[in-house]
């Protein structure tokens, strides 16, 4: 077993480990650190997968921007509710659950199967490793986001603006 | 470097990590909870991007992966504003308690 899948193995069960202790606990500002320790140890996996723009993007983007907005609002708006208290304490929905439950799990079995039985094919693509590897792997990215993945990227630039500015006019008080 | 890897762990850690942000998102009642399985599972759909691009040695993958990124920001501003002003219109962030278009 050589060191990459060691590392790979580490992270993937950190990963699954800490994105379940986010979904259990109570307290939402400990889910946010949890889900933080996850964004965290995928992009130690996008590493492994010679990633490195994307990971980079990851930390910055996830683990940093948008964690620490989430972080912001939850304590904005759970100051009185003290000590996450009061969220399923008193809810009558066990039944609903249970059929959640079922769901979720018929819907796990089935990504199972595509796991185990999935084959690759089709034709693979002119970016092989040792290519993107004597470039670097954020150099071809960007030459491809400002190349051919122009446009689209001059659509999510607008769209970053439009989502900024409707965060500004939802949360302005009007009198 | 991640050739000795088949696939299928990939598959297979992006499949469990989408499920733990589905059954999160459908059992937790505090939406910023909910919030945060979407954005688990979105990252769990971006690892399997990542990991067929190495394999079909292509980059498109990271491109999407770039832009839904970017989605997933937007998705935050806007997303969390929404929050704040339920909670100014109705003190709790409870998805059971936020019911106005019952009728």
């Amino acid at each position: 077993m050589g060191f990459t899948k060691v590392v790979y193995f580490t992270f993937a069960f950190i990963a699954i480990l800490s994105s379940l202790l986010m979904v259990t606990r109570k307290n939402p500002i400990h889910s946010a650190l949890w889900m933080i320790l996850t964004f965290f140890s995928l992009a130690v996996i996008y590493l492994l997968y010679e990633a490195q723009f994307i990971a980079v993007a990851q930390v910055m983007v996830y683990a940093g921007a948008i964690m620490m907005l989430i972080l912001f609002v939850i304590m904005l708006v759970n100051l009185e509710k003290g000590y996450g208290e009061g969220e399923e304490s008193k809810s009558p929905l066990q039944k609903k659950k249970i059929a959640w439950l079922l769901v979720t799990t018929v819907f796990f079995v089935e990504l199972l199967f595509c796991a185990v039985f999935f084959r690759m094919t089709g034709k693979t693509g002119d970016y092989t490793a040792e290519m993107v590897r004597s470039m670097g792997n954020a150099k071809t990215v960007g030459s491809l986001l400002y190349g051919k993945y122009l446009f689209p990227f001059e659509i999510a630039s607008l769209m970053l603006l439009v989502g900024i500015v409707g965060a500004v006019v939802l949360t302005k008080k009007t009198k | 470097m991640i050739t000795e890897l088949p696939m299928g762990f990939s598959l297979l850690l992006s499949g469990i990590l989408f499920t733990i942000g589905a059954i999160g998102a459908l059992m937790r009642r505090n939406v910023l909870v909910v919030f945060m399985c979407i954005e688990l599972m979105l990252n769990a759909v971006n690892l399997i991007f990542i990991a067929s691009d190495r394999l079909l040695s292509s980059l498109s993958g990271n491109i999407f992966v770039f832009f839904i990124m970017t989605v997933a920001a937007v998705e935050a501003a806007v997303g969390l504003a929404i929050f704040v002003l339920v909670f100014r219109l109705k003190g709790t962030v409870n998805a059971d308690e936020v019911n106005l278009l019952k009728g």
